[in-house]
């Protein structure tokens, strides 16, 4: 898995002044199951398409396998697109729609008919050869879409949000189905999307993007456990963003309390932003000598597994989750352990996010709308 | 449908059809007359058919609508292709400006401009008639280009813009991928275009009348000829043929949408 | 998707090869002819600078003898110009009151019959407006279908065929199509909702019809008036058949010129026309727009 396989230097991407993309970095290594993961206008999809030669970077340089491929049209790349809307050619059938790249290269009939045999066999359609695209489902029509690009043998995969018009179970199926096609054809699968849990499940590598620029580049548990800064830590799961004051190394304030942590490296006295998520905070009763915290609980709410519970501490509301019931009212400590304390640099970011004293999930907000750029 | 209604509708396609009746009826009148119906003949319809005037004058007609409808078809698809493509707001706004000018503008004014330039540019070469089958032509592709354009336009806009990309994705160069994925999907439109395109090149009268040539002569100018001296149902005859000939191709074109609907509701 | 397009070098190749054909012909075509028209109209037969042809539209006067037999001078051009102004507002308005009603019938009735009408209502359309015009013609002369129709009835006979009457007939029957089309499409995709909701409200049917159907059908309304005053402004043939040629229009004169070979003149009357129609399209726009903002 170690080879790289494409890499990007330095892109920019403007569009009639507006930048949308400032400075792309990134290189993809072969085989590996890729996410470009952020909101909508991150400009995960113009670097897609930049990938796939729909788009040609104003500045900076595309290469594949060492070569650079920035004038190399689409036709010439060794990618294949699953698009956002399948775009399957509705006046084709399923046989046709799926042929169709072996057709253009002008295969022989017989080999035409083998793979495409083979390739709905493995997307699960066998059967399905005459049936016209229109009247496939969501899910049917993917397929086809996801075995009418696989079909040339291509070294990379694009996907451009494939799953977004599908229903939750559907999608729950499709992002398993993926994730197994891709160790089955063993190829570099690059995947776009605005959700952030289908990318920490599916994803070797997830890279996190906001506004043109890229946030984070990681695997889903560094992503998770140690975001970079208040954007990826409040974009990805739940987590309550903190201002603190680094002390010294391993040693952080906040919330009017002095806390033990793992992290240092930064200057004495910093200001930091603090990131401690949900599930790591243990309730104590108040008067207990574990309680580092003291709060309100505001309200609760039942989620199946586990309570989140909103607390109010010196006027932050924090979210928690826990697995044992605490009565609206309450009045609670809290309890952190040092490694679930996490310290992120100051950046453009910090402040924005707030607490949880609003009832409308603000990920909810910025992930209304399809991608569009 | 209420009564009052119905009434009403029944007035409306009375008056509609009335006159198309009676050019029907007349047209196998064995006397002259135009008011008094003396007796079934077929002789105006055998007169018309020895009338190599009129019948050169059809075959014209077809050549010409044949010739200006799929120009006009090619290249206004091309053109609506590039107007989709176009990202300029100034280029774009100028250009449907000037594509409305023929559709706005009447037929007389086109008419004569398409004149006036035929004739100087004519007389500047020396030649002796600057009017001929190809004024004509150039004339019939400049009336029919905007509504192609308006009929390819939409369907383009319509259309997925993933699907020609799809086709490029998967090894067409572009111009394979015009031809694969996006003229199949905009080909309603394009032949649309194309039978609006040949019908008013066959029923222009007014601007063929003052670009066509002595030696070409359509049949609208054929008629208008044959109106301006005395009156004979020949041309009911005529009329009659015509106005069958339109309501087969309208029937077919019901049924064509007919079945079209029905594939539709399938899916 | 919007920004799903590249703006490589090729890319803007392939719009320009895609558009220069068109461009250049409309260009030659379209827009210099109308250059054209001006040229010829601002020139004398060397094609000298003149206002000549201008001054003559609006100078230029003849004799003629109304029926009780007096004898006037009028200005010829501004006569006909007025003439044709007045025959096509006329003909305009019949065929709104006509057509609007047959659009609301029509759009309210079942998908089949709305097809069917909509056919019918065209098949004319497509017949050759020379023979639809001459029907006509035999209809309403003094001897034709409607005297003698009238006649068996025992009714005095009509006296149609050579006055104004005829050729706004003619012109009613031309483009009544052309006006029932636009607000047909408009009324068809009206929500039938709405006017149920006006319903329930105070309204009743003609109120609904002046509060509710009226304004929203009047972008359709409006496409239909520009539809049938252009072409019945600028009409010729109509008044020479149905008019015995005693009612000139603008087009008619226009022809006329062009017939004796006077194109120089003959492209000062487009000009003319062609900037009176011109102003008359914004002049409507002004309103329209006026009138649109003031119902929001």
């Amino acid at each position: 898995m170690a080879e790289q396989l494409i890499l990007l230097e330095n892109i920019h991407k403007d569009y009639g002044g507006k930048q949308v993309l400032k400075n792309i970095n990134l290189y993809i290594r072969d085989k590996e199951f890729i996410t470009l993961l952020g909101p909508s206008g991150c400009g995960k999809t113009t670097t897609l398409r930049i990938i796939g030669g729909f788009e040609t970077p104003s500045a900076g340089v595309v290469y594949f396998d060492g070569k650079k491929i920035n004038d190399l049209p689409p036709y010439k790349r060794q990618a294949n697109t699953v698009f956002q809307r399948y775009a399957l050619f509705p006046h084709l059938n399923v046989f046709e729609n799926i042929a169709f790249g072996l057709r253009i290269a002008k295969k022989p009939k017989a080999l035409i008919e083998e793979r495409v045999g083979e390739m709905l066999r493995m997307v699960n359609l066998t059967g399905y050869e005459r049936a016209s695209v229109a009247r496939l489902s969501g899910g049917e029509q993917q397929r086809v879409a996801i075995a009418r690009a696989l079909i040339n043998h291509p070294r990379v995969l694009l996907l451009d949000e494939p799953l977004s018009a599908l229903d939750l179970k559907l999608r729950k199926e499709m992002q398993r189905e993926l994730k197994a096609i891709q160790q089955q054809v063993g190829i570099t699968f690059v995947f776009v999307t605005h959700d952030q849990e289908e990318a920490l499940t599916m994803s070797d590598t997830v890279v996190v993007m906001n506004k043109g620029s890229i946030q984070q580049i990681g695997t889903p548990t560094d992503i998770y456990n140690e975001p970079k800064n208040a954007f990826v830590a409040d974009f990805i799961g739940e987590s309550n963003i903190l201002d603190g004051m680094m002390i010294e190394d391993r040693v952080v304030r906040f919330s009017g309390h002095t806390f033990d942590c793992v992290d240092g490296g930064f200057g004495s006295h910093e200001k930091v932003d603090v990131v401690v998520r949900p599930e790591d905070v243990d309730i104590v009763p108040e008067d207990s000598d574990k309680a580092m915290l003291l709060g309100d609980v505001t309200s609760v709410t039942f989620m199946g597994v586990h309570y989140e519970i909103i607390v109010d501490i010196n006027g932050f509301k924090w979210m928690i989750q826990t697995t044992d019931f605490v009565p609206e009212g309450a009045h609670i400590g809290l309890f952190i352990e040092p490694d679930a304390i996490h310290i992120m640099k100051r950046s453009e970011y910090s402040g924005l996010y707030g607490d949880y004293s609003l009832d409308v999930d603000p990920q909810a907000i910025s992930l209304g709308g399809e991608e569009e750029e | 449908m209420k009564r009052s209604s119905r009434i009403y509708t029944i007035l409306i396609f009375v008056f509609l059809f009335a006159p198309i009746a009676i050019l029907l009826v007349f047209s196998f009148n064995e006397a002259k007359s135009l008011s008094v119906f003396s007796g079934f003949s077929l002789k105006w319809y055998q007169e018309l058919f020895r009338d190599s005037d009129t019948l050169r004058s059809v075959q014209n007609t077809l050549v010409l609508a044949l010739s200006a409808s799929l120009i006009s078809t090619v290249m206004g698809t091309a053109a609506a292709v590039g107007i989709h493509r176009l990202r300029s707001k100034y280029a774009r706004a100028a250009l449907d400006t000037v594509t409305n000018i023929p559709m706005i503008n009447p037929d007389i004014i086109t008419g004569i401009s398409l004149m006036l330039m035929f004739v100087f540019i004519g007389s500047r070469l020396g030649m002796a008639a600057s009017l001929s089958f190809w004024t004509m032509l150039i004339a019939h592709v400049t009336f029919c280009l905007p509504y192609v354009i308006l009929q390819v336009l939409p369907k383009l806009q319509q259309m997925d813009p993933s699907l020609p990309e799809a086709a490029m994705d998967l090894g067409c160069t572009p111009t394979q991928a015009f031809f694969r994925a996006t003229l199949p999907e905009i080909m309603p439109g394009v032949i649309t275009g194309l039978i609006m395109a040949f019908t008013l090149s066959l029923d222009d009268f007014v601007i063929s009348y003052f670009t066509a040539g002595n030696g070409f002569q359509t049949l609208p100018i054929r008629i208008y000829g044959m109106t301006k001296k005395t009156v004979t149902p020949k041309m009911y005859a005529l009329a009659t043929i015509i106005f069958f000939t339109i309501l087969l191709l309208l029937l077919l074109s019901n049924f064509a949408d007919r079945d079209d609907e029905k594939q539709k509701r399938k899916k | 998707m919007m920004g799903g397009r590249s703006s490589s070098p090729r890319r803007r190749l392939t719009e320009r090869l895609l558009l220069a054909p068109y461009s250049l012909w409309a260009v030659v075509f379209i827009v210099v002819p109308l250059a054209f028209i001006a040229y010829y109209a601002l020139t004398d037969n060397n094609f000298s600078f003149t206002l000549e042809n201008i001054t003559r539209f609006f100078t230029a006067t003849s004799t003629i003898t109304a029926e009780n037999g007096q004898s006037q001078e009028v200005r010829t051009y501004l006569l006909i110009f007025a003439r044709s102004l007045k025959l096509a507002v006329i003909s305009t308005v019949v065929c709104l009151l006509i057509g609007y009603p047959m659009a609301y019938i029509i759009s309210r009735a079942g998908p089949r019959a709305q097809k069917t009408m909509i056919t019918l209502i065209m098949i004319p359309m497509w017949m050759n407006f020379l023979i639809r015009t001459y029907a006509w013609m035999t209809i309403l002369q003094d001897t034709g279908i409607l005297n003698g129709f009238l006649g068996l009835l025992r009714l005095p006979g009509l006296h149609i065929i050579g006055t104004e009457s005829a050729v706004v007939v003619g012109m009613v029957y031309d483009y009544l199509p052309y006006m029932i089309m636009p607000i047909y499409s408009v009324m068809a995709k009206m929500d039938l909702r709405l006017e149920e909701a006006s319903h329930d409200l105070v309204c009743n049917r003609l109120q609904t019809l002046w509060r509710v159907i009226l304004p929203l059908s009047m972008p359709g309304v409006i496409s239909g008036v520009t539809m049938v005053l252009i072409p019945s402004i600028s009409t010729f043939y109509i008044s020479q058949k149905l008019g015995n040629g005693r009612f000139f229009l603008i087009g008619d004169a226009i022809e006329g010129q062009y017939v004796a070979n006077n194109l120089h003149f003959a492209a000062a009357i487009a000009l003319i026309m062609m900037i009176a129609l011109l102003a008359a399209m914004a002049l409507m726009k002004h309103f329209t727009d006026r009138a649109f903002q003031g119902g929001e």
